[in-house]
């Protein structure tokens, strides 16, 4: 719904740039100011019920004009009657009134209401209020102030016969009565201002500053196009690069957790199906520090089509075999980290993560809010009692400056590291990167330059509201890192302690994937997924060009939908003046090639192996399904029929193992998304 | 789980001063970005960032639940800013706001001068509904909010942006020809 115009950019950017941060202090003295104000009005609101109100001449024009005109008893009631009719037809709270159940009190006690009190109107029943047609003195001001907020002619009121309330009226306003005093006995002060202020907005047709549809809040997610469908004999060559992060499935929970479907722009495919570990076959000793496996089967969705699927399996060095860790936490402190799901969070989460360091490995902990600091010096991760009231004194307040933080977090780290060590840097935050970062490119040429000389950085995202997919992407993409999202404590064990190895050490860098195609037997492919991760076909042997990093015993799953040269379920037609593909006697599919450098290597190596149809595993089966869920997230183009139930049933089909409930907890997650589809 | 914005502001409006705290925190930043978008000064956006938190606890009795905060908030500040404007006799005020930023701007930041520039003249140059306008939509809201905060129907803001694009496209053309 952005409007992202690109003659805009420039002004955008210029704009972003001229924007200064507001000054600390003015900033802290205004929020003082707009809370001793708060604190002010609510003292004045309590008074303002027991007087009459004073909003302005017109009104008392209206009470001297009444004064003057009106006279009889009956005008009054009839006055008195058609404001409460109005009231009811008019407002929505009035309507909802109506509705309400209703038990038979006085009437009189609903006009003592609103004439003895109209600052309030419905908040409280008058004391002294008796009947409505007898003390004409004190009733006199608010029917007229009312009359007139209705602009009923007085003259015409006046001319109406004198005579008591017609029937349906007053039934009407007995079901008002109850409902409104029973309201006024029962609740606090405050609700019923509220309540009595909206009202009387309402009366005015005053609509300043009221919006009645709902705007999407300031999460952002890094949308790109799904992947087309290619023509093998035009583009037969398909290259990305791996992707281990998991954010995409974290937020698709939360939101799905909540009751809505996750917005469509927010699922990346390759997340999702990544977020599962997978058993596949572990490298041999001595091998590559990966090894890949190919399945090639029919598609879910798709009887004429297959699926081609390309898992990486990387592998598990020994504990002790590791090289020490050097942690610098990145902690976001700023204001809008004050919540249950922010920084209480974090602090458990690396409660958790810290059991699972060794004692040679150190910790250094830098906030960032207004000003950045250091609230932990270099420590090793034995001296638990010093990290833990450094992490517990962590408070949140103030702005975010961002780059200040990464700043200081790499210095940090530079310090820290020695030979042979693993240096990342861990930055935690709810996106909300508004001081000196508006740029994500500027980010991202610096993050880089870290990455260069060997410090790694991973994101961690809490709390919804506010959230920056993109930044995040960016940064943990630059920093060779993961960009995980924690929105429960179970998350953050997986995360922090499940695949904490995983996620620190990794076992090679800028591991890059490209398949060729046989034209000869495949007409269409499509990458399902991986769409932030495209690279170009050049790009592939170019180590410059950077890449997703491989941790230690992570998977990495791709999967291709191609569609057999002959199959029925073709999209495109062969062209005629081309010539057709020759039929050759290759049954191979395809060609997988794929590079990877070594940790601290700058040359890449390169692992290539053809691939022919074979038969699925009860992974490829469990990946295929996750897939196909994704899809059906996205709006599922390619899908036909094929809907959450099928996904559900292949899902559960194929849970295999599931030692740590996550397969189980997304067959429920695609339950909930095919009720909320539903609606 | 999480508090939403929308929860806070109910809360303060019913009364609770924490609340009220903690949302004025969270929203108080980019309240000041639009505010200096809005008003082209720091100093300006100062004051007026400052008018608008003395006054945004009466006005949070206006907050209604169907709405976003930041859509309210970000209305508040587009009223109070064209009070603002009525009151300074408005457009010499607002366009010579852009001339003194610039002024002490042009010190700071020699390289990114000719930009500046750019967009110190762009903004002097538009009319106070193009540049509100265009403010909110360099603020990541979409043509239908700008249209509920300003009041407008959404495509008066979209004809608006238009017309502030044909201009600034036929600034850019004039200097090109000049330089």
């Amino acid at each position: 719904m952005t409007d992202r115009n690109d003659d805009l950019d420039d002004l955008r950017a210029a704009m972003d740039a001229a924007t200064p941060a507001p000054d600390a202090a003015r900033r802290a003295a205004d929020i003082a100011l707009a809370r001793e104000n708060f604190a002010a009005l609510q003292g004045s609101r309590d008074d303002a019920r027991q007087t009459p109100v004073t909003e302005g001449s017109s009104l008392w024009t209206g009470v001297k004009t009444m004064l003057t005109k009106l006279t009889t008893k009956g005008g009054l009631t009839v006055t008195t009657a058609i404001v409460a009719c109005g009231f009811l037809v008019l407002t929505p709270q009035g309507r909802d009134l109506v509705n309400l159940p209703s038990g038979q009190p006085e009437v009189s006690e609903f006009g003592g209401t609103l004439a003895a009190d109209p600052a309030v109107k419905v908040a409280q029943p008058a004391p002294g209020a008796t009947d409505l047609a007898i003390d004409e003195g004190a009733l006199m001001p608010s029917p007229a102030i009312l009359a007139e907020r209705e602009e009923v002619p007085i003259e015409t009121l006046t001319q109406s016969p004198a005579v008591p309330l017609d029937e349906q009226t007053q039934i009407r306003l007995r079901s008002v009565a109850e409902p409104v005093t029973g309201i006024a006995d029962m609740a606090p002060a405050a609700p019923l201002g509220s309540v009595a202020g909206q009202i009387e907005r309402d009366f005015d047709g005053y609509v300043d500053d009221a919006i009645t549809t709902p705007e999407p809040d300031t999460e952002s997610f890094a949308a790109a196009e799904t992947n087309p469908l290619r023509i093998t004999a035009e583009t037969p060559v398909s290259t990305f690069s791996i992707d281990v992060d998991t954010a995409s499935y974290s937020v698709l929970r939360s939101s799905l957790m909540r009751g809505q479907l996750p917005p469509p722009d927010s699922i990346r495919i390759e997340e999702l199906i990544n977020y599962f570990p997978y058993d596949y076959a572990a490298p041999a000793p001595g091998e590559a520090p990966f090894r890949p496996t190919i399945n090639v089967f029919e598609t879910p969705w798709n009887g004429d089509t297959q699926l081609v699927q390309i898992a990486i399996q990387g592998m598990m060095p020994a504990l002790e075999d590791r090289p020490a860790l050097n942690l610098v936490f990145l902690i976001d402190t700023s204001g809008s980290m004050n919540d249950a799901a922010k920084l209480p969070l974090l602090k458990q989460s690396f409660r958790l993560m810290l059991d699972q360091l060794r004692p040679q490995d150190e910790i250094a902990i830098v906030a960032y809010a207004g000003s950045a600091g250091q609230v932990l010096a270099p420590t090793p991760a034995s001296d638990r009692a010093t990290i833990l009231a450094a992490l517990n004194a962590l408070a949140a307040g103030g702005g975010t400056n961002g780059q200040g933080g990464l700043e200081q977090a790499y210095a940090t780290a530079a310090t820290m590291s020695e030979q042979g060590e693993v240096s990342r840097v861990i930055l935690a935050t709810d996106g909300d990167f508004n001081v000196g970062l508006s740029d994500p490119r500027g980010l991202e040429r610096y993050i880089a330059d870290q990455r260069d000389s060997g410090t790694y950085l991973s994101v961690l995202g809490f709390g919804r509201g506010n959230l920056d997919d993109e930044i995040m992407q960016t940064l943990a993409q630059n920093g060779n890192g993961t960009a995980a999202y924690i929105d429960t404590l179970s998350e953050a064990q997986k995360v922090l302690v499940d695949n904490l190895t995983g996620a620190l050490f990794p076992i090679a860098n800028d591991v890059k994937i490209q398949v060729e195609f046989n034209p000869a037997m495949v007409a269409e492919y499509r990458l399902i997924g991986y769409e932030t991760r495209a690279l170009r076909r050049e790009d592939f042997n170019n180590d410059a060009v950077d890449a997703g990093e491989l941790g230690a015993g992570h998977t990495v799953t791709a999967i291709y939908e191609i569609t057999p040269v002959g199959s029925p379920a073709q999209l495109s037609d062969p062209l005629r003046y081309q010539p057709t593909p020759a039929a050759g006697d290759s049954q191979e599919l395809g060609f997988l090639r794929l590079r990877y450098k070594e940790p601290g290597a700058t040359e890449s190596q390169l692992i290539q192996t053809p691939f022919s149809t074979s038969t699925a595993t009860g992974e490829a089966q469990f990946a295929a399904a996750i897939a196909g869920f994704g899809q059906l997230l996205q709006g599922g183009a390619y899908l036909g029929d094929w809907s959450y139930t099928d996904a559900i049933a292949l899902a559960n089909a194929n849970r295999g193992d599931d030692p740590f409930g996550y397969r189980t907890q997304a067959v429920q997650l695609m339950r909930l998304a095919a009720s909320l589809s539903r609606n | 789980m999480i508090t939403s914005d929308e929860d806070l502001a109910q809360a303060a409006a019913g009364g609770d001063g924490q609340a009220f705290a903690l949302l004025l925190e969270r929203c108080y930043d980019r309240l000041f970005g639009l505010c200096f978008r809005l008003t082209g000064s720091r100093a300006e956006a100062e004051d007026l960032t400052q008018d608008i938190c003395a006054a945004l606890p009466a006005k949070l009795a206006s907050y209604r639940r169907q709405s976003k905060v930041t859509t309210w908030l970000y209305r508040v500040a587009v009223n109070a800013a064209h009070d603002r404007r009525r009151r300074a006799a408005s457009h010499a005020r607002a366009a010579d706001g852009w001339g003194d930023w610039e002024l002490s701007r042009q010190a700071e930041i020699a390289d990114t001068r000719a930009q500046v520039d750019w967009l110190t003249a762009a903004m002097a140059t538009l009319s106070d509904d193009q540049r509100d306008t265009l403010a909110l939509i360099m603020d990541d809201i979409s043509h239908a909010q700008a249209g509920e905060i300003l009041g407008v129907c959404e495509g008066t803001v979209s004809w608006r942006l238009s017309e502030a694009r044909k201009h600034l496209r036929a600034m850019k053309q004039d200097e090109d020809e000049g330089a």
